[in-house]
């Protein structure tokens, strides 16, 4: 692509896209918004964290009593 | 054209600790502080204001969720940016490419705000319907620097990629907007 070809393009791209105004304003407060997505968070993180980790501790135990067998007593015994 | 002018946006080293800590006020500040800059920042790459609005709330969120990994000495306001490319990025890789074309965008072809006389309505929209079907990563880095202006090193710092690799995406961009220019009958 020559240099003349990359300049034409990139004016039909600005005719196309022009640039935002210099200091866009949402039209609302969104801070509200915010705090109501931080409330949502603080009730659902902690049960999908431990559930999420529950999970992987089972999985990995499961996979080192079926590779181990001789392990499950060991197991058994920290339980 | 004044996303994160330096020296403009203060916001004090107390409330930068006070966040990183979780503390909710620190955030707030940080949050109107920096929201307009956000918002902008973010409507410029996804041109769509309720989308802005929305990527917004979704940016200031994953920041206060990450406030334990924000690091002091490497700036808030890049690392803000950081996030807000992503998340319109996330944005943009969700959306079917012809859904982009909205009727403010069509408007402004229609009424040919801006426009160069010697550029119909039609070629304007065949380039935009054709620069919406490039893949979100071009069209970020070719938004950015191309449309915006924003310095390659800004780019490359808010999609966390070198400059040579924001130029090697713009390049990109525009040979690919061009081929798909020539298919449709227009030649550039």
């Amino acid at each position: 692509m020559s240099a003349h070809d990359e300049e034409r393009i990139k004016t039909l791209l600005r005719q196309a896209l022009p640039p935002v105004d210099a200091e866009p304003a949402p039209e609302r407060d969104l801070w509200p918004a915010v705090l109501r997505r931080l409330d949502s968070q603080a009730v659902a993180q902690p049960r999908s964290r431990w559930v999420w980790f529950d999970w992987a501790l089972a999985a990995g135990l499961a996979l080192v009593a079926v590779s181990f067998p001789a392990s499950i007593p060991l197991l058994l015994y920290y339980l | 054209m004044g996303s994160w002018p330096s020296g403009v946006l203060v916001h004090s080293a107390d409330s930068l600790d006070k966040f990183r800590l979780g503390d909710v006020d620190a955030f707030e500040e940080l949050f109107r502080l920096h929201q307009r800059v956000v918002y902008g920042w973010i409507l410029r790459i996804v041109r769509n204001p309720t989308a802005a609005e929305d990527l917004t709330v979704e940016t200031f969120w994953r920041i206060y969720k990450a406030h334990a990994r924000f690091e002091a000495a490497r700036g808030f306001e890049p690392w803000v940016r950081r996030i807000a490319t992503r998340a319109a990025l996330d944005w943009l890789r969700a959306q079917r490419p012809e859904s982009e074309l909205t009727e403010e965008t069509m408007a402004r072809q229609t009424t040919g705000l801006g426009a160069d006389p010697g550029v119909t309505a039609e070629i304007r929209s065949k380039t935009e319907r054709a620069f919406a079907r490039l893949p979100p990563k071009l069209r970020v880095a070719a938004v950015l620097s191309v449309v915006e202006e924003r310095p390659h090193k800004e780019v490359a710092e808010a999609l966390g990629i070198s400059v040579t690799a924001v130029k090697l995406r713009v390049f990109r961009a525009l040979r690919l907007l061009r081929k798909d220019l020539e298919r449709q009958g227009i030649k550039p």
